[in-house]
């Protein structure tokens, strides 16, 4: 039999980087094939030149026996390679059944494609419906959608861009069950992942990617976590160290019946949200995204000033009518999800990037900059926390994701912040940098600031909370000990099922 | 001719060259695009229309004419803003100053020579029904082609695929490369699209309108134009209103005199501007209302990953 | 291989000294081919544009006082485009600090005081930063857009001056032309030689200059509007407040206007007329993106648009060529020069074999 995909020796090579070097690998039909490795290791570049979105500098693709020239996304459709974007290829404007229609050849027949729509969906158990606009999804749903479109068209190759980011450990054992239900059909699966346990419980074999290189093939389900993980960071993987949590007697920060609208179109509303962080602690708020963490975050910043002043509550003082740069001159420091653009100004120097919210370090004497000050500020964040970069001139835009984060944390750290917000601190940052961040994070906390994090990543709350919050639908869970909780108890409320009393007599709950 | 026939029918023809130039640039701006330089493209479309009539060439190809060559001055803007990526204030700029000059220089030969105007239709029956025939079927043809462009423009915007393409990739370009259209293409046949839609408009201005060349002649309504699509909220039909709403504002101030208006000139050549003022704060205001059309990715530069 | 483009990781430092020169040399070949092809000899039509007219003594006079009003107007609408504040209608604001201006010098009492100078100076600038102040207010507060505010202000600029010179300010022994009566000598700027128009208000460019430089370069309020421009998002972040910026971006861009409207009527022209201005509050947006936004380069941008001007009148005198090859020779040069800032930062060839590794 001939395998249904084959690469043999892929490269491709961006300025300064080579994302994919010589990758070869094969999948045969009705196989699930995991692709590992970290963050940048090179799968998702590998995985838009499968489906024809970028161009491979060398190498050549082979599929069912067929040579494959360069090619794009419509011709990967007619072969029957589809791919589901880890940030997916939806447009929020327009319906569900509009959406598939991009990606369908044929005459533009919405009320028959719906049709065909709703069949799919309930034949592998993926309720949609296909008249409702998107930007009315939930991210779960969303997804839905973009599977739904891929197998309207009856693939042969399904592409899954690390598809669990986004959804609740429930649902993640409900999207398995449909992946196998197409396997058995003949449907091969690429699986893109850095997440061990899924790829153990999924998937047949294993290619494993590090630095664009492949360094090695697995069956997963008869190796170990351990030797998985060796194959993909090139060691074992780095830990933490917690000190003991010492709290503060008041809350640094505190927020007492927090209720916005939803009057943005693409928002939620925050439904009478309360919780303290004490000094000394790391708070972790937990949740799949687009349940309200974007405007929770953006509310206790100070981007969006509340409407009353005491909802939010710093050191003691009500601060919710005040903008980001007064919440700041009180001791709030906030490290945000999106670097570019909102963390860091892209194309400005590092040392004006650290003047964005370094300037009250004495950066700036009657009305004057004082660039050496700056510089040096720039400097010395870049040396703490091993921030690797072309000098304090290099523009924020040339930096990697892990090292712009490392500057920007650094930046907010070295503020000594009473209360620090971080926001998905190691989206998209390499195994090193991430955890240097988390050990940074735990120091300040063990110094005696206050910390919150939110994160969608509920291993990384696991390993620094010490205690964790959901959001669900812009509600808040109440808190619960890390201690006294697992993945399973924190996942069931990301779903929004579990009622609060099942959580209450663990003990945990809020003091 | 009583002068509210007067009135009505000088509005609708007052809003004829704003239509066609707000309706192009509506298709643009819903692709993600925002193209400035719609003053400059009239001015050139207009100057165009009249060269090719002075030279004794049928009004239609005139028309027509002048629409290639809206056209071909958008894609000053086009090269810039999608190929260089340019800022596409500055590359709107450019082209509205740049087809400023252009015009001045392709009208310099035959300024304020009037040519043959473009006449009105004259419809078998229609025209002669009493009332209403003087009101709705006294018109020049491109009248009724603004009308059927307006129809065709909402049937393809909300009824065809290639519509539907359109507005998707004003919400993200990124998403539609992802799944594989060819956004910098489609864009750029977009703008084209705009530009000869401009082109048009001014053509209407100096076939129709003046029957003349006159530098500068369209006198800020390129720029009206692009109020009307904010005022529009980037919907075609309201598109109509607001276009009508200006060519009203441009009566009155012909008509100020057989009113009884007793104000200098100025002050009422003045009001279609102030107008636009007073309706783009009255709009602006509302912004969830203008957040429901709008084009999420207008004017940033966007380049393909490869 | 064929050719590539990509995205440089750091913009090119080179290409932002070379592509300016790049686009003046595509400039004059497309114009010099242009001229050929409308039957001009290419070399002597621009030595005729952009040599013959600075060999006089009046030449160069000419050149720096059509200069002066060009920077000072682009210093300020630098300013604001920094941070994405869009005044394009620094036309309107001239205007209207040239009415304003000549209204205290024409009216004041005491048409001999030395203060009658400085006084219209402050109208002049109290005129624009006004006439700034509708879309200021309304972008500011009312989330209107202020591109088209300010356009529509300056058309309406143009017909308040209308209506003035023609109406009840018109000179009643001016034979009927709409001008005003000439305003007093101690309204005017002193020349360096009376047998040149160019006068002492060059300084007040002379001074805008440096002080924008510093502004941008060394102040903090600079740099909060640099950050709102660059990325609204990270100055909201930070605390910078985008109203601010609106604000200072069109009152500094509209008080300077208004400035060179006054030196307008208190210099070359003497009086308020229709023509206050020659396109100056427009050209002055070509010359800040020629200039690239900094001081410095607005300078060198400012001159080269005089000398666009210049070139302009003097090829239509001694070759019979239209006046509106100086506004096509504009846009044109604006065009390669926007599209050359590309090289900055992409760069275009064969790709380069990076070395493995991250």
């Amino acid at each position: 039999m001939n395998p249904r995909l084959e690469l043999r020796d892929i490269s491709k090579r961006y300025p300064g980087v080579v994302a994919n070097d010589q990758v070869s690998l094969s999948v045969m039909p009705g196989e699930i094939h995991a692709v590992l490795g970290e963050n940048g290791a090179g799968k998702s570049t590998l995985m838009k030149i499968i489906y024809g979105a970028i161009g491979a500098d060398e190498g050549e693709m082979v599929f069912d026996g067929t040579p494959i020239a360069a090619h794009g996304p419509a011709v990967s459709r007619a072969l029957g390679i589809e791919m589901v974007y880890q940030h997916f290829a939806l447009f929020e404007s327009v319906s569900v059944v509009e959406n598939i229609a991009l990606c369908v050849s044929g005459p533009f027949d919405l009320a028959g494609l719906s049709v065909q729509v709703r069949d799919v969906s309930e034949k592998y158990g993926l309720p949609i419906d296909p008249h409702r606009l998107v930007h009315d999804l939930s991210v779960g749903e969303r997804q839905r959608v973009e599977i739904v479109r891929c197998l309207l068209q009856d693939p042969k190759l399904l592409i899954l861009d690390e598809p669990t980011s986004v959804l609740t450990p429930q649902a993640v054992a409900k999207l398995f069950e449909t992946l196998r239900q197409l396997a058995s059909e003949g449907c091969s699966l690429l699986y893109i992942s850095h997440k061990l346990d899924e790829v153990q419980a999924l998937c047949d074999t294993a290619t494993v990617l590090r630095n664009g290189r492949v360094t090695g093939t697995a069956e997963p389900k008869k190796s170990t976590p351990t030797k998985l993980a060796r194959m993909m960071v090139g060691a074992d993987l780095p830990e933490t160290h917690h000190g003991k949590a010492i709290t503060s007697g008041k809350p640094k920060l505190s927020v007492k019946g927090l209720m916005t609208s939803a009057d943005d179109q693409f928002g939620i509303g925050l439904k009478n949200i309360s919780f303290d962080v004490f000094g000394g602690e790391i708070v972790g708020i937990a949740g799949v995204s687009g349940n309200g963490q974007a405007e929770l975050v953006s509310c206790l910043s100070g981007e969006t000033p509340t409407k009353t002043a005491h909802v939010i509550t710093l050191d003691g003082a009500d601060v919710g009518q005040m903008d980001a740069g007064h919440r700041r001159r009180l001791g709030l420091a906030f490290v945000p999800e999106e670097r570019l653009g909102r963390g860091a100004v892209p194309p400005h120097h590092l040392s004006d990037n650290a003047m964005l919210t370094g300037h009250r370090l004495g950066m700036v004497k009657n009305g004057m900059i004082n660039r050496g000050a700056a510089n040096a500020y720039a400097s010395d964040i870049m040396q703490k926390y091993n921030v690797k970069a072309n000098g304090h001139e290099a523009v924020a835009s040339s930096l990697s994701g892990g090292n712009l984060q490392k500057f920007i944390v650094g930046r907010e750290i070295e503020l000594a912040p009473h209360v620090l917000i971080v926001s998905q601190p190691t989206w998209g940052v390499d195994v090193g940098a991430a955890a240097f961040v988390r050990q940074a994070l735990i120091d300040l906390s063990r110094s005696g600031a206050a910390v919150l994090v939110v994160s969608e990543e509920l291993d990384e709350l696991f390993e620094i909370c010490d205690r964790l919050l959901v959001i669900c639908q812009g509600e808040i869970s109440p808190s619960v000990d890390r201690a006294d909780t697992d993945v399973e108890e924190i996942g069931l409320l990301m779903t929004g099922l579990n009622t609060p009393s099942s959580v209450a007599p663990s003990g945990g709950i809020s003091r | 001719m009583d002068l509210f026939t007067a009135i009505f029918t000088g509005t609708i023809i007052a809003a004829t060259p704003l239509i066609f130039a707000a309706l192009g640039e509506l298709v643009v701006e819903k692709s993600g695009v925002l193209n400035l330089g719609i003053e400059g493209m009239m001015l050139v479309g207009a100057a165009v229309g009249v060269w090719v009539s002075y030279v004794g060439l049928p009004l239609p190809l005139a028309i027509l004419c002048a629409a290639v060559a809206g056209a071909l001055a958008s894609l000053v803007f086009g090269v810039l803003a999608l190929t260089f990526l340019t800022n596409q204030y500055a590359a709107g700029l450019a082209l509205a100053i740049f087809g400023t000059g252009v015009s001045a220089y392709i009208g310099k030969g035959f300024g304020s020579t009037p040519i043959d105007a473009l006449k009105p239709l004259v419809i078998p029956f229609l025209t002669d029904i009493p009332v209403l025939g003087p009101l709705l079927f006294n018109y020049d043809p491109l009248v009724y082609l603004s009308f059927i462009l307006f129809g065709l423009i909402s049937w393809f915007l909300y009824k065809t695929k290639a519509g539907l393409i359109v507005r998707t990739i004003g919400e993200s370009p990124d998403a539609a490369h992802a799944i594989g259209y060819p956004v910098i293409k489609i864009r750029y046949l977009v703008v084209l699209f705009g530009g000869a839609m401009a082109g048009l408009g001014g053509a209407y201005l100096s076939i129709a309108y003046t029957p003349l060349w006159v530098e500068n002649m369209t006198a800020g309504k390129g720029w009206i134009s692009l109020a009307l699509v904010v005022f529009a909220a980037w919907r075609p039909a309201r598109v109509l209103f607001g276009a009508w709403l200006f060519g009203g504002m441009t009566i009155l101030q012909l008509q100020g005199q057989a009113l009884g208006l007793a104000l200098p000139s100025e002050v009422l050549s003045s009001l279609p501007y102030i107008a636009t003022i007073v309706v783009l704060v009255i709009i602006s205001r509302n912004r969830q209302f203008l957040a429901l059309n709008f084009p999420t990715s207008l004017a940033k530069p966007f380049r393909p990953a490869r | 291989m064929s050719l590539q483009i990509e995205r440089r990781a750091e913009p090119s430092s080179l290409m932002r000294v070379a592509a300016p020169l790049i686009a003046t040399l595509l400039t004059l070949v497309v114009s010099s081919i242009m001229f050929a092809l409308i039957g001009h000899n290419p070399l002597d039509t621009l030595f005729a544009f952009f040599v013959a007219p600075l060999l006089s003594m009046n030449g160069l006079s000419e050149w720096l006082l059509k200069a002066s009003p060009l920077i000072l107007i682009a210093c300020g609408l630098a300013i604001g485009f920094r941070a994405n504040v869009w005044n394009i209608g620094a036309e309107g604001q001239l205007v209207v600090g040239a009415i304003a201006a000549s209204g205290v010098g024409l009216f004041y009492p005491d048409p001999e005081s030395p203060l009658l100078l400085p006084l219209m100076f402050l109208a002049g600038m109290a005129g624009g930063m006004a006439w700034a102040a509708v879309p200021a207010f309304l972008r500011a507060r009312m989330n209107t857009n202020e591109i088209l505010v300010t356009l529509m202000m300056t058309y309406i600029a143009t017909l308040l001056l209308s209506l003035l010179v023609h109406g009840p300010w018109r000179d009643p022994d001016g034979f009927n032309y709409p001008q005003t009566a000439l305003l007093p000598n101690a309204a005017m700027f002193s020349y360096f030689d009376a047998t040149y128009r160019l006068n002492t208000s060059i300084f007040i460019t002379v001074i805008a200059v440096v002080a924008m430089w510093f502004f941008t370069e060394r102040s903090f309020f600079g740099y909060k509007m640099s950050v709102g421009g660059a990325a609204p998002l990270a100055a909201r972040y930070a605390g910078f407040k985008e109203s601010g910026s609106v604000w200072l971006g069109l009152l500094i861009s509209g008080g300077v206007a208004g400035i060179a409207g006054m030196a307008e009527a208190s210099g070359p022209l003497g009086q308020l007329s229709a023509q206050i201005s020659p396109g100056y509050g427009f050209a002055a947006i070509i010359v800040a993106f020629i200039g690239r936004l900094n001081a410095f380069g607005i300078v060198l941008g400012g001159l080269l648009l005089s000398l666009l001007y210049l070139g302009g009148e003097a090829v239509q005198l001694s070759m019979g060529l239209p006046s509106a090859v100086t506004s096509i020779f504009q846009g044109m040069l604006l065009f390669f020069l926007l599209a050359s800032d590309f090289l900055i930062f992409y760069r275009i060839g064969r790709p380069v074999a990076a070395q493995g590794g991250t």
